[in-house]
């Protein structure tokens, strides 16, 4: 079954992923996401005509109610295949799964089709200036207009990937006045095409622009685009989260692996092979990759006794400073050619590797949030204590 | 070797990593058995008695329980399981540093007489180790990455025998072992030979991890008869590989286990040790110290799961990268884990009263045998980058 599936995308993705679409191999993964956007979303309509969008949904909902297995068989060979960054990720991934399990009738039929179709484009909106590892912290206001029934958003969102390509955008905002953290919020989605929304983007360390604050002054969440009830934001935003299983990090491991297959191909040419160091670094970056991705199948193939619950805590840490590494690993293998731009596309690939992997051990967690899960929940060590500053 | 390709390094299609319910059953009784059998206090007194040797538990493990006879096949008396059964033995047997020549036994000689031996031999010697008799291997250099390009030995044929001389300067369980094999040059070719017992000299060793059993063995110029011999007619080293790669992912295992055993040591005695009015294991420098090893350690015990479950399938190159692998994390993560139980314990870290030492001394005599840490990266980098030039 497996074998059979392989194929069949394998076979797809060499036959689609051709002509015009040829310039978006290897692009459009994190730090390079607001590469070739029109393109990018071009390419998302041949897949969902392929009907490779959302495999892993039920077929009610216009997927192919794929098993956690045959996702990761899709994922590895889009990956393999070179296919470029997902422009519905947020879609398919997060807010979709978090509908079907959450939303109303209502919501299903307005939202899904779109996201299946490639034709809507979501945001996520949860990091605020004052709120990134303090998640609950957030001060975004939604205040609710009896007149309407709708509830009108201020405050500001940050580090919201893709906004300025997106057409709508899920929100959590803080429903009860004077309540403090994960009490009193709300789950809206929001047209981000409507007065009083402003998005500015955010230039990152690599020079790009994949992020962007969103500026919300009295902006409209429709009523009938609450998710959950009011003051059951936290739930279901975390409940989103839950989603987010990490299926799509065995396609991101088959990037890992081109861009060591790079480093070691450059280290080939340039003598960098020869250089003792060096090779200690090729080869425990092997070995580091080789693990991660027998760890994301024990800890995606989620043994029901939840056995691998200890090394699922471990995973994100893991993959993001190996990654981190691995950046700083192709830099000492290119030497001072990596100062320079050059004509040789795999440099500025690597350079770019560089620079935004410092972004991974941040984003979805930093470093010492991860290592402070990894120790509450996986070890049962004691808490932080909570400070009262505000 | 073949240069990196895409194949070499994303290569492996999915499988199913999730264990078994007898597979866990195996593991879950083996763990419950010695945290009984092999507690601290046995494990000090086999420390203290200085053989490396706990042949009481030996003689339950192997004689009653059957675990020799795990990874052998049916036909030789064995249950016939696979890799990853014997993995999860030999983390059991690591977690309580049991002195056990299980290793040198399940892991080492069977899979070698499996590999080279001829058919008479297997149903002699697999079954004798199916039943629990003790068995090692003496390789002319149980530190290299390659212990058969060392030789130990010589031999010539003599009458309608052999003769074989020679040393093996560290043999694990030699005194325990009633199967002793030597692997040596016959005519600029490999031969393997089974030691009568009493052949040769063999004197034990102190060692510094006192629940490895070390030997030294000396043949001077020993006569042999044919029958001593269990090869068909000369080996090459490529025969041998898939029994030093099991000895070296089994130690890898044990390596993984003892890092966890030491793991929960230090964990436990956190938790309850008291300064400035909290239990030091909620400082957060405690914490995150605890966790990164903790990544560490999922990431050498996934490895090890991941190349112990396509240990049968996968071609050569891969196998031999993947277990150079497990066993570099292996060390690493065995030797940093029980530096940082020594640290982290404090001032009762560094006295013998307290277990990290044991571990400790653990790590560093596992992480010499069969190559360390650097030697299998450098076997590695071999594939990826081809061999090292001058510069």
């Amino acid at each position: 079954m497996s074998d059979a599936l392989r194929t069949e995308v394998r076979d797809w993705m060499e036959t689609n992923l051709a002509g015009r679409f040829e310039p978006l191999r290897h692009r459009g993964n994190a730090g390079d996401g607001d590469a070739l956007p029109e393109l990018r979303k071009e390419w998302e309509r041949v897949l969902a005509d392929g009907r490779w969008t959302c495999p892993g949904w039920p077929k009610e909902w216009g997927g192919r109610g794929l098993s956690v297995a045959e996702q990761i068989v899709f994922q590895e060979e889009y990956g393999r295949a070179g296919g470029p960054g997902r422009m519905g990720h947020i879609g398919e991934g997060l807010i979709g799964p978090t509908l079907i399990a959450f939303g109303t009738n209502d919501q299903k039929e307005r939202f899904l089709a779109g996201i299946r179709a490639g034709t809507e484009y979501w945001c996520q909106g949860y990091s605020e200036p004052g709120a990134g590892s303090d998640l609950a912290n957030i001060r975004t206001r939604a205040r609710f207009d009896p007149a309407s029934g709708d509830w009108l958003v201020s405050g500001q969102k940050v580090w919201t990937s893709l906004a300025h390509l997106s057409d709508w955008i899920f929100v959590l905002a803080r429903c009860e006045e004077g309540s403090v953290g994960r009490n009193g919020l709300i789950f809206l989605l929001m047209q981000l095409n409507q007065p009083g929304v402003e998005i500015q983007p955010i230039r990152q360390i690599g020079g790009g622009a994949e992020f962007n604050s969103v500026f919300f002054d009295g902006a409209r969440a429709r009523a009938a685009d609450i998710v959950g009830k009011p003051g059951e934001g936290w739930k279901i935003a975390m409940a989103l989260l839950g989603f987010e299983r990490g299926i799509s990090t065995l396609g991101q491991q088959m990037a890992f692996a081109q861009e060591l297959n790079l480093i070691c191909e450059i280290a080939r040419e340039n003598g960098a092979a020869h250089v003792p160091e060096l090779r200690l670094r090729v080869a425990r970056a092997w070995a580091g990759l080789r693990a991660m991705r027998y760890l994301a199948m024990r800890v995606l193939s989620g043994d029901p006794s939840g056995e691998t619950l200890r090394e699922t805590l471990g995973y994100k840490y893991h993959w993001s400073n190996w990654h981190r590494d691995l950046g700083k690993l192709a830099m000492d293998v290119l030497g001072p050619d990596a100062n320079v731009v050059s004509d040789d596309p795999r440099h500025e690939r690597l350079r770019q590797l560089f620079l935004f992997s410092r972004a991974d051990t941040i984003y979805g967690g930093t470093n010492e949030i991860q290592l402070n899960i990894i120790a509450e929940q996986g070890l049962a060590m004691p808490r932080e204590p909570r400070g009262n500053l505000s | 070797m073949q240069p990196a390709n895409d194949q070499r390094i994303d290569s492996g299609n999915g499988m199913d990593l999730v264990f078994s319910d007898d597979q866990k059953m195996i593991r879950d009784e083996a763990t419950r058995f010695l945290a009984d059998r092999s507690s601290s206090e046995r494990v000090r007194q086999i420390v203290q008695a200085a053989q490396g040797l706990d042949a009481e538990l030996w003689a339950t493990v192997a004689g009653e329980l059957g675990w020799c006879a795990m990874a052998i096949s049916e036909e030789f008396g064995g249950l016939g399981l696979g890799m990853s059964e014997q993995m999860l033995l030999m983390e059991a047997a690591g977690l309580r540093l049991a002195a056990l020549p299980l290793w040198s036994t399940a892991c080492m000689a069977a899979p070698l007489i499996a590999a080279v031996g001829v058919d008479a031999a297997k149903a002699k010697l697999l079954r004798r180790i199916a039943g629990g008799e003790a068995a090692s291997v003496a390789w002319g250099n149980i530190g290299a990455v390659d212990p058969l390009a060392h030789d130990g030995f010589e031999a010539r044929a003599d009458g309608g025998g052999y003769v074989i001389a020679g040393r093996a300067a560290q043999v694990t369980d030699l005194l325990a072992a009633g199967i002793v094999l030597v692997p040596a040059r016959l005519d600029g070719e490999l031969a393997l030979f089974c030691l009568p017992a009493e052949a040769g000299e063999r004197r034990l060793l102190a060692t510094l991890d006192g629940t490895r059993q070390i030997g030294e063995l000396t043949l001077d110029a020993v006569s042999l008869p044919a029958s001593a011999r269990i090869d068909a007619a000369g080996f090459d080293a490529a025969a041998a590989r898939p029994a030093i790669e099991s000895a070296m992912l089994g130690l890898a295992a044990e390596q993984v286990g003892a890092a966890r055993g030491v793991m929960d040591i230090t964990l436990n005695y956190i938790a309850g040790r008291v300064q400035f009015g909290r239990a030091i294991a909620s400082f957060q420098a405690v914490k995150h110290r605890c966790a990164l090893l903790e990544v560490d350690f999922s990431e050498a015990r996934s490895l090890i799961y991941g190349a112990a479950a396509s240990f049968a399938t996968a071609t050569p190159d891969e196998r031999r990268s993947e277990v150079a692998a497990s066993r570099a994390l292996a060390s690493a993560l065995l030797y940093r884990t029980s530096e940082e139980a020594i640290q982290l314990h404090g001032g009762v870290g560094f006295t013998w009263e307290y277990d990290p030492h044991l571990y400790f001394k653990r790590a560093q005599a596992a992480s010499s045998l069969f190559g360390a840490p650097h030697a299998h990266l450098e076997l590695i980098a071999d594939g990826l980058l081809g061999a090292k030039g001058p510069r």
